[in-house]
């Protein structure tokens, strides 16, 4: 514990300003993971244990269209809809043969899905670190702040994941598209019988729900390092987020994505051994003072 | 407390021991031994985690934090030199059974699918805390220094087939013990708690408690895998308490059939087989074991174990 630094960070400006811009982009990320997750589970009631490799894949997607294009727009496109392909087709070819049967089988194909995609990374890029360098479009100066600096790629990180948060949550709620994939959620035989492709749409919703994990592996590409198999801690802190906001709810997912964000960056200077175990404290007390996270509708027991 | 069935489950458990001790003389190759010790390793990774998975219905992913927790507990205490082996182990299990019991009691409170992903973020959590405390466990490098096996009652472990031979005993024990759970009135009690929570409720059963009786329970002989495999390797690796360690030990289960007793062990020798002779071949093991798993489960729709099993009681019932 090292409180001392703490309070001399929440007393300087600067430091407060490039802590919570980090503190908004680790959420920012976390969120757009998380959401595509929740949109998974709401509308079809698995949980894509695979969707942390699909984050991989999204930022080694914007990678390669990076080094050939040198264009972050091509990059981020390629990384978006290239992971909302591949979500489709495991959909079709691996999910959909899963549906129904007991979480162990949903839970192996995750699995496989997961060895297989670090391994073809592996083959394809190299097991080595890798950086994308930020794009040239972004090559400005830091915005100042209260004295704070942050680089100008955060703010539209920042601005761009709200956007498309805002996207999905008027798309589900005041499309009739978006009203079409709610009753599939709650009914899909009466869904089918009113002559809509029932199978379309969870093949629609799979592929969206991956094209946000990799719209964040592509946003997330030019600030981390890539490796293979660094899919499984987002996967992983958003399981957290989950649990804390509560499955099912995009405002939830936002509250919570934003508070393992700030207790990351703060906990980073607080406490830098116990970073991890500070996540685990908060979903420990919100899992025994209100089992069904912050805005869940339904109790998780 | 004498169950009917017990004489005979020590009987076989007996046999199953006199053959584990007879393989390695009739071929006394040391990469036998090696291969079998692994098995008996997973194996009882795998049995313990299918208390939770077949019997219970609680389908864990993060089951290898015990595994490590054993190793690492068990590397460690021996490590100081002030313990035997014997009180070693007893005091890695009750340890292990203790994390057990803090992490079961936010895990058993919740529904399927959470349960599944918040015991695997405690594995990660554990996982992590391997890699950071490097003072005290050697972070990514693993235990150091090998884990020094000082003789007790006049069994001396360095020496290879007294290794092996308290190795094959100590994991027939814990077979039989997990038995004794399997087809104990409890055992049956967590069945009603699978299929049907709100009977057990109704029935009188306490389902939270009975489901965290058998999440320690399953813990403990995880930490007794984990002690097997620290004492045969001499050292305890981060990659033991890794989630895919967890995976591997479901794929175990799903390989063997998750209603038989033995199943998970007949999985442990199957997957220890495959990954063996994948690594002669490649280094891409992940990529063909994923593809295995898929085409097992898109193929099959269920188990090797299970598929066999169901296929005999068939022909067995064609033929009445």
């Amino acid at each position: 514990m090292n409180l001392d630094a703490l309070a001399g960070c929440v007393s300087s400006s600067a430091c407060l300003v490039t802590q919570i811009s980090t503190a908004l982009i680790v959420g920012m990320l976390l969120f757009m993971v998380t959401s595509g997750l929740s949109l998974i589970f709401g509308v079809l009631g698995i949980i894509n244990f695979a969707h942390g490799a699909f984050y991989m894949m999204g930022a080694y997607f914007a990678l390669a269209a990076y080094q050939l294009t040198s264009s972050f727009a091509v990059a981020f496109l390629a990384g978006a809809l290239g992971v909302g392909l591949l979500g489709i087709v495991f959909e079709r070819l691996v999910m959909s043969r899963v549906y129904g049967t007991d979480v162990l089988m949903q839970l192996l194909v995750c699995y496989a899905m997961i060895l297989i995609a670090d391994d073809v990374v592996k083959i394809v890029f190299g097991p080595e670190y890798k950086m994308m360098g930020m794009p040239d479009a972004f090559a400005l100066p830091p915005i100042e702040l209260f004295g704070g600096f942050i680089p100008a790629y955060y703010v539209f990180m920042i601005g761009a994941s709200l956007l498309i948060g805002l996207l999905l949550w008027l798309g589900i709620n005041k499309t009739r598209l978006g009203k079409t994939i709610r009753a599939l959620a709650i009914n899909p035989q009466m869904v089918g019988a009113l002559g809509i492709n029932t199978t379309l749409l969870y093949a629609g919703v799979f592929g969206i729900g991956s094209l946000l994990a990799g719209v964040a592996g592509a946003l997330a590409a030019p600030t981390r390092t890539l490796t293979p198999g660094m899919g499984v801690s987002i996967l992983i802190e958003s399981f957290i987020v989950t649990v804390i906001g509560g499955m099912g709810s995009i405002a939830g997912a936002l509250i919570a994505a934003l508070l393992i964000g700030f207790a990351r960056a703060f906990g980073a200077i607080g406490c830098p051994l116990f970073v991890d175990g500070l996540m685990f404290a908060l979903m420990a007390v919100v899992l025994v003072v209100k089992p069904s996270g912050l805005l869940g509708r339904e109790p998780a027991r | 407390m004498m169950r009917p069935g017990l004489a005979r489950d020590a009987a076989v458990c007996a046999a199953g021991l006199a053959l584990l001790l007879v393989l390695p003389l009739a071929f006394p190759q040391p990469a036998l031994r090696d291969f079998l010790i692994y098995v008996m390793a997973y194996g009882l990774l795998a049995m313990s985690l299918n208390l939770l998975v077949g019997l219970t219905g609680l389908v864990s992913f993060g089951h290898a934090a015990y595994f490590a927790s054993g190793a690492y507990m068990f590397g460690l205490l021996m490590q100081s030199g002030r313990v035997s082996i014997p009180v070693a182990i007893v005091a890695t299990v009750a340890g292990t059974a203790l994390i057990a019991l803090v992490i079961g009691a936010i895990c058993v409170r919740l529904k399927e699918i959470y349960f599944s992903f918040i015991t695997l973020a405690f594995q990660m959590f554990i996982h992590s805390i391997i890699l950071t405390w490097v003072s005290l466990t050697g972070g990514d490098q693993g235990l150091m220094g090998g884990i020094p096996r000082p003789p007790f009652l006049g069994i001396n472990l360095n020496e290879g087939t007294a290794l092996y031979g308290f190795c094959a005993a100590v994991f027939v024990a814990c077979v039989l013990l997990m038995r004794q759970v399997w087809m104990s009135p409890f055992g049956y009690a967590l069945r009603l708690i699978r299929d049907n929570p709100s009977r057990a409720n109704f029935v009188g059963i306490d389902v939270v408690r009975a489901k965290l009786g058998i999440f320690v329970f399953a813990g403990a002989m995880a930490s007794v895998a984990g002690v097997l495999l620290a004492l045969f390797v001499s050292g305890a690796y981060p990659e033991f308490g890794f989630w895919t360690t967890s995976g591997e030990a479901i794929f175990m289960i799903m390989l063997g059939g998750s209603q038989l007793f033995v199943g998970p062990l007949v999985g442990a020798f199957l997957l220890q087989l495959l990954n063996r002779t994948v690594t002669i071949y490649t280094e891409h093991h992940g990529l063909v074991l994923g593809l295995v798993i898929l085409l097992i489960v898109l193929g099959l729709r269920q188990g090797v174990g299970a598929f066999l099993f169901e296929r005999l009681a068939r022909r067995r019932q064609a033929r009445r």
